[in-house]
């Protein structure tokens, strides 16, 4: 009888991991098999946040410390701010958030690491971000916080299995579609399963636009607000195919990639741009606003993240689903939403041991305490705790029934996009020479960018 | 220090010298120098060491503390220019990621930079890009001072003006500029952003629209200090406006000519904000391994490497780039000025 008590115990505790499990999952360097429900059990056991061994206690004293967190996402500032009071409040250890304005985050990063107040909690959110600064990141496996994680699949790792920084949120991004106005328009949301049907809708859409008083997409602009939305995420299609069809995960940044799925790319880009409020020409300038396009209801589909959940809500938007990038891959209608996240926390490596032990008890805290997880979830979508508040996001909500329905997850291959800004911006001045004018020889222009770039990017990076 | 409040020191006393009194030279406040010291009797060197009479009684304890007085502006010069400086030059023999932790690795970066193809295309065109604007900016700023010069009303209103655009920062003027551009381009179905030649003219546009105003200003003092006898004795001696103006007029602004055109040429080199707005280095081309940001200048180029370049000798590179960007900037502004300074007469 007291056997079975602790089988019955045990598999259900396995049922919770899996249930845990059962959601996104990004390759973290190491992780494993291709489809999206795969555990991460089967992970090297050095690499593992928590490998069943004692939990490491920082040797600081807390009360003495203080916290310095160099937060990325400056749409979070606000409630990061008020957090860090409610944590100051609550213990008297001082909180410090410094938000680095958009796209400054390397830049800020840089010089404030190289102050005596550095920053105590800061973000490493790539590959190529752990060789960059996994030097100044302490070793996080076994720490009281690594032990609240429910999952590994968003922790990095740098080569010596060293634990460098553990992922706070995970997100999830492709085509989201205002479900009222695709209805409207006399489709079905459920229909759109794969590229031909999706086509079928924007189409029909964008040449009623003007008798509909919406169109199909907002406007795909190529300025750097809005860029990374093509260039990062769209791209990510094509790296996670080439992928799966070399049956591998990048584990780190591969030498070169082949473009095979650049076709697949094309059909979904021209789809976004020719079916969309703005002119192809006008891209490259951009100051269109599609966020705010989406908010008013100008155009049914975006391409965008579970981020923007809250603010779509907040505008009055109720019924969105998101999608997956279809783009007329064989099998797509089994495809699930792009989860990955770049949000993962460091601890400062080179700071005193009481400003280390101080920011551990406020991470904990921040994954633990009922009220400050609650706020924190509400910006950031998911946290991948087991004591932190649910999530509210509908878009992460999307990404899980795909999930519970049996489709692949596409994990975020693209942050392994090497020498990312510079990559990116060769894609940017292609892709605008390809909207001007819509030729094969343009197109050319991007397959160089996509494909040679990338080889060109690494090897600059590791020269 | 940005290159504007370069600019404005070195500029400085020129523009007071119009705004005050306009019709003292350089040449008149030295006369009265030479007018005051040489009223006391000549003095031997025991004298002069010795002197105890009443001229000097003030000068002795300035003499005594005078390194007091330095203190503040040599330490703050030491603190924001030299310590830098010097530091500067030991990163660029080293491998780091922040200054504070760098590991010394000898000539290893500056090698690196010769073998960097995009750093010496961003080289070359940022040469092409400072002589055409400083030929531009110069040309017109002059011109500009010759016409304002002459007695037309409301020419003070008009210097003002032209003196405006001066007053906004690089990175403002840059967006407002590309914003402009890519108004009309649309037009014809392109931006700044898609074709290099738009790009270059670009940035020619929006330097010369900031600097033209400034160099225009140093221009108008050194016309107004012309003596007006000269030009009297030119009327007299019969010669026309064009003779009169490269005999007499451009001989006698000559000092203007050559600060005008030293910060003309080391702006051009230096050139960062209104690239970084403007253009960003776009468009940008991928041929047999090289990625070409085709509007990139060297300063942007550095900047480019030091933060988006993820090697881990990236920004030990560009703190090498940044020193020889700093010795040919030097060293070329140095030549100019030796050059033109040859040109300068005596008045």
């Amino acid at each position: 009888m007291k056997n079975m008590k602790k089988i019955l115990a045990l598999s259900l505790v396995g049922c919770m991991c899996a249930g845990a499990l059962v959601g996104c999952k990004k390759d973290s360097g190491s992780s494993s098999g291709s489809s999206g429900t795969a555990s991460t059990a089967s992970k090297a056991d050095d690499k593992k946040a928590d490998d069943g061994g004692e939990t490491v206690e920082l040797k600081g004293d807390a009360s003495k410390g203080s916290v310095y967190w160099l937060n990325f996402k400056p749409e979070s500032d606000e409630v990061l701010q008020e957090v860090a009071k409610m944590y100051t409040d609550k213990t008297k250890i001082p909180v410090k958030v410094v938000t680095a304005s958009s796209g400054t985050y390397e830049q800020t990063l840089s010089s404030e690491m190289d102050k005596s107040d550095a920053p105590t909690m800061f973000v490493i959110g790539t590959p190529a971000g752990v060789k960059q600064w996994g030097d100044y990141a302490l070793d996080l496996k076994n720490t009281k916080i690594a032990k609240e994680l429910k999952t590994d699949a968003y922790n990095l790792t740098n080569a010596d299995g060293k634990l460098c920084s553990i992922g706070y949120c995970y997100e999830a991004y492709g085509l989201i579609m205002n479900v009222d106005l695709v209805e409207q328009a006399g489709y079905k949301a459920e229909d759109i399963k794969d590229f031909d049907s999706l086509k079928t809708v924007v189409e029909g859409i964008h040449s009623k636009a003007s008798e509909l008083g919406f169109d199909a997409f907002t406007s795909c602009d190529m300025d750097d607000s809005s860029s990374w939305r093509f260039t990062g995420h769209m791209a990510n299609l094509d790296y996670y195919y080439e992928e799966q069809k070399a049956g591998t995960k990048w584990t780190e940044c591969p030498a070169s990639i082949t473009g095979d799925y650049l076709p697949n790319y094309k059909k979904l880009f021209d789809l976004c741009i020719n079916n969309s409020i703005s002119d192809p020409k006008e891209l490259a300038t951009g100051g269109h606003d599609a966020s705010n396009q989406f908010k008013t209801k100008k155009a049914a589909f975006t391409v965008q993240g579970s981020w923007e959940y809250a603010g779509y809500a907040e505008a009055g938007l109720k019924n969105m689903k998101m999608i997956p990038y279809y783009c007329g891959v064989e099998g797509e209608d089994k495809a699930g939403l792009n989860c990955g996240t770049e949000n993962c926390w460091a601890i400062n490596s080179k700071t005193s041991e009481d400003n280390q032990a101080a920011t551990m008890d406020f991470m904990y805290w921040c994954v633990t305490d009922p009220d400050a997880s609650k706020k924190l979830v509400d910006t950031f979508g998911v946290m991948p705790y087991k004591n932190a508040a649910a999530s509210s996001n509908g878009f992460l909500k999307n990404a899980d029934e795909y999930t519970n329905a049996g489709n692949y997850v596409m994990d975020w291959a693209t942050n392994y996009q090497p020498n990312v800004n510079d990559y990116r911006a060769a894609l940017v001045s292609a892709l605008n020479a390809y909207c001007a004018d819509q030729s094969d020889a343009n197109w050319d222009g991007v397959k160089k960018a996509f494909v040679d770039g990338w080889a060109t990017q690494y090897a600059i990076a590791n020269s | 220090m940005t290159n504007d409040d370069l600019n404005k020191k070195t500029a400085e006393p020129e523009v007071k010298k119009d705004a005050g009194s306009s019709t003292v030279s350089s040449a008149d406040i030295s006369k009265q120098f030479v007018k005051s010291t040489a009223a006391p009797p000549p003095l031997t060197k025991k004298r002069r060491l010795f002197n105890t009479g009443s001229t000097y009684t003030l000068r002795k304890p300035l003499r005594k503390w005078f390194w007091l007085f330095l203190l503040p502006v040599t330490a703050a010069f030491v603190i924001g220019f030299v310590w830098p400086f010097i530091q500067g030059i030991y990163l660029s023999f080293c491998k780091f990621r922040l200054t504070s932790d760098a590991t010394f690795v000898g000539f290893d970066n500056y090698a690196r930079i010769f073998g960097d193809q995009a750093f010496m295309r961003s080289f070359w065109y940022t040469a092409v890009f400072a002589v055409v604007s400083l030929v531009i900016i110069n040309v017109l700023a002059f011109a500009v001072a010759l016409a304002l010069t002459q007695s037309i009303r409301g020419s003070n209103i008009f210097r003002t003006v032209f003196f405006m655009p001066n007053l906004i920062g690089g990175i403002v003027l840059g967006y407002l500029w590309s914003m402009i551009f890519d108004g009309i381009l649309s037009h014809f179905g392109t931006s700044i952003l898609q074709d290099s030649t738009w790009g270059f003219w670009g940035l020619i546009i929006v330097v010369s629209w900031q600097q033209i105003g400034y160099m225009m200003i140093i221009y108008i003092a050194g016309l107004n200090a012309i003596p007006e006898d000269m030009l009297e004795a030119a009327k007299i001696d019969g010669a026309n406006y064009f003779q009169t103006l490269f005999k007499v007029t451009i001989p006698n602004v000559m000092p203007s000519i050559t600060i005008c055109m030293f910060l003309s040429l080391t702006n051009g080199f230096k050139l960062f904000d209104q690239n970084i707005a403007l253009t960003g280095g776009q468009p940008i081309t991928v041929e047999n391994g090289i990625a070409i940001k085709e509007t990139e200048l060297l300063a942007l180029n550095i900047y480019n490497t030091f933060y988006n370049n993820q090697s881990e000798f990236a920004r030990g590179m560009a703190q090498s780039k940044a020193v020889l960007f700093f010795i040919l900037v030097a060293v070329i502004g140095l030549v100019q000025l030796g050059i033109t300074r040859k040109k300068e007469v005596q008045q």
